[in-house]
């Protein structure tokens, strides 16, 4: 029953919001793809008429090779037992999306934290241009995928003389598998 | 004007009056207020997290959470790390409750990977998890009663889960840091004698819980500062993604154990706890009889979960082990609410992005912000630990 509403809600996503690229994950949880232009009035009809009425999270991939970022918000249907996961691909050079805090109180959190961490701007969003987690901080965003922290790492903490480490994978397989 | 200031009937005209944007409009030069920096380190809280306050007199008219202290940036560090690699990283996202860290990964993994771990392996998931939310919980209930003047009860909720952090050892090897729950099932039989260990154990919780119940819920000083006070307005759960306990101390019964069975809870029998004011009191209830809840459901798990069978499903060579393409998101209910994980995978051997859905997230931040005004400064740190956050989850 709960798969058929899903369904509906999924078709109508297609036929009113554009979307595509629907994939069932598990009972209760489907992931789909909106285009930027359409996807905060569907998100807001997803929690006003279809009962998506909790903002589980708002994240972003970084799908570096193929210049694009993707910003999923995950909405929960809390009497349905559902999750859907709104996908939205914006492009790398210009990432600029449309605010959702004044739909959740913490969105606008979220939003803070992806322009800090990826460089993604979301304008009207409160504080969105204060420093969240990261202080006088003037590299790339740190969460970019062509952001190297190992570089980093070597350039700002030198090492002490006296200390070596392993290399992980190395140590790990002669751990774990030490015959082969 | 000092005297109107600080007397107990404050003049409301002295208020900062509101901009259209729901913002105060504070002059500082005008020496009515005053800004004062509440942490890193207080008695509101596990970690470290800063609040930036704007008071008027005694009262807080503005708040600023400042997080940072503990970012180690553990969602960047994953991706150029093998999966198996990822687990002493994952533990560490949520220091008094790392358990659900690493069931989260872990069955998010195996949700992509399509492994099924076998039963044995999923009641002592679902025994280490209680015992988590078990120990957290004590440590959080000695921290609500220090925050209120009551140093005794933390000392007494200490040592109790100094003992469960004695079964943790004797079961994984591990006080605080377990990493019992890996890709395809878990590391270990339940000792011998552990049985025992832990009913003794338990009695003893709750022993002290009788205690604690009349020191702690049956005291004037805390009843008078704690009732009516912090209220979550039952509107708020979705605007603001309340989960947990904080929501359930307003009625609304938000169990991800419930709601979305995991594990072997939907063998257990339970139903979640609620409350009905939502202050600082009730959730403080909610959260007692939660624990003596988890208690009951480990004397449950105890009794089904097998001494011997298969606790690990075959996998790959973890070192090797490239993960199908897609994306999922696991949730489990943490003391705090629901705690998940959004993972993705390109197909490779390392994960492309894994993101951490903390409950402190928007209850210490988005929440705090909007119920701390008004509250008088020696009430801050009660009201933080009512909401019970850990800052590492935050920053991650």
């Amino acid at each position: 029953m709960n798969q058929m509403t899903m369904e509906y809600t999924i078709n109508q996503l297609k036929q009113l919001n554009g979307a595509q690229d629907h994939r069932y994950q598990r009972e209760g949880l489907d992931f789909i793809t909106l285009p930027k232009a359409y996807a905060v009035e569907a998100i807001t009809r997803l929690r006003d008429h279809e009962g998506f009425a909790h903002l589980v999270l708002l994240t972003a991939v970084d799908w570096l090779e193929q210049g694009q970022f993707q910003l999923t918000y995950l909405l929960n249907n809390p009497v349905k037992k559902q999750d859907l996961g709104i996908r939205v691909l914006i492009p790398r050079e210009t990432p600029v999306m449309d605010s959702i805090h004044l739909l959740w109180g913490q969105a606008a959190t979220y939003q803070r934290e992806l322009h800090e961490m990826f460089g993604i701007d979301f304008p009207g969003s409160p504080r969105v241009d204060q420093p969240f987690i990261l202080e006088g901080w003037d590299e790339m965003p740190p969460y970019r995928r062509d952001f190297d922290t190992k570089k980093y790492a070597e350039e700002t903490y030198f090492p002490r003389p006296g200390r070596s480490s392993n290399d992980p994978t190395e140590y790990m397989k002669h751990q774990l598998y030490p015959d082969e | 004007m000092s005297k109107k200031l600080f007397s107990l009937n404050q003049d409301r005209s002295l208020f900062p009056p509101n901009r259209p944007d729901g913002t105060i409009d504070v002059d500082l030069s005008s020496h009515k207020y005053l800004k004062i920096w509440h942490g890193p380190q207080h008695p509101g809280i596990t970690g470290n997290m800063s609040l930036e306050l704007t008071l008027l007199g005694d009262e807080v008219m503005d708040c600023e959470t400042h997080v940072g202290y503990l970012h180690r940036g553990f969602e960047k560090l994953m991706e150029r790390r093998k999966y198996i690699q990822c687990f002493p990283i994952v533990c560490r996202v949520a220091v008094p409750e790392p358990d659900f860290n690493e069931y989260c990964f872990a069955s998010a993994m195996e949700e992509l990977a399509g492994i099924e771990i076998p039963e044995a392996a999923k009641w002592l998931r679902t025994l280490v998890l209680e015992m988590a939310r078990l120990q957290s919980y004590l440590m959080w209930i000695g921290g609500q009663g220090s925050a209120f003047g009551m140093g005794i009860v933390g000392q007494w909720t200490n040592y109790c889960r100094d003992l469960v952090l004695d079964r943790f050892e004797e079961l994984t090897g591990g006080r605080i840091y377990h990493m019992f729950i890996i890709p395809g099932g878990v590391r270990g039989l339940l000792p011998d004698g552990f049985r025992e260990r832990m009913e003794e154990t338990l009695q003893t919780v709750e022993r002290f819980m009788k205690d604690v119940h009349s020191t702690m819920f049956n005291n004037a000083v805390f009843k008078k500062r704690s009732v009516g006070m912090g209220v979550i307005d039952p509107s708020w759960i979705n605007r603001f993604g309340i989960v947990g306990p904080n929501a359930r101390a307003a009625g609304v019964p938000l169990d991800v154990r419930k709601d979305y069975p995991y594990l072997k809870y939907p063998e257990l029998d339970f139903e979640p706890v609620t409350g009905r004011d939502s202050d600082i009191y009730t959730r403080a209830d909610v959260r007692r009889r939660d624990l003596l809840l988890t208690v009951d459901l480990i004397r449950q798990i105890m009794a089904k979960t097998p001494d011997s069978g298969e606790i690990r499903a075959k996998t790959p060579n973890v070192l090797h082990w490239k993960v199908p393409a897609g994306e999922t998101y696991s949730r489990a209910e943490c003391t705090r609410g629901e705690f998940g994980y959004y993972m993705v995978s390109d197909g490779s051997e390392y994960p492309r992005r894994v993101n951490v859905r903390g409950p402190s997230y928007t209850h210490a931040v988005a929440l705090l912000e909007k119920m701390i005004i008004n509250v008088n400064l020696a009430d801050v740190a009660g009201l933080m630990v009512s909401l019970h956050t850990y800052p590492p989850e935050i920053e991650r």
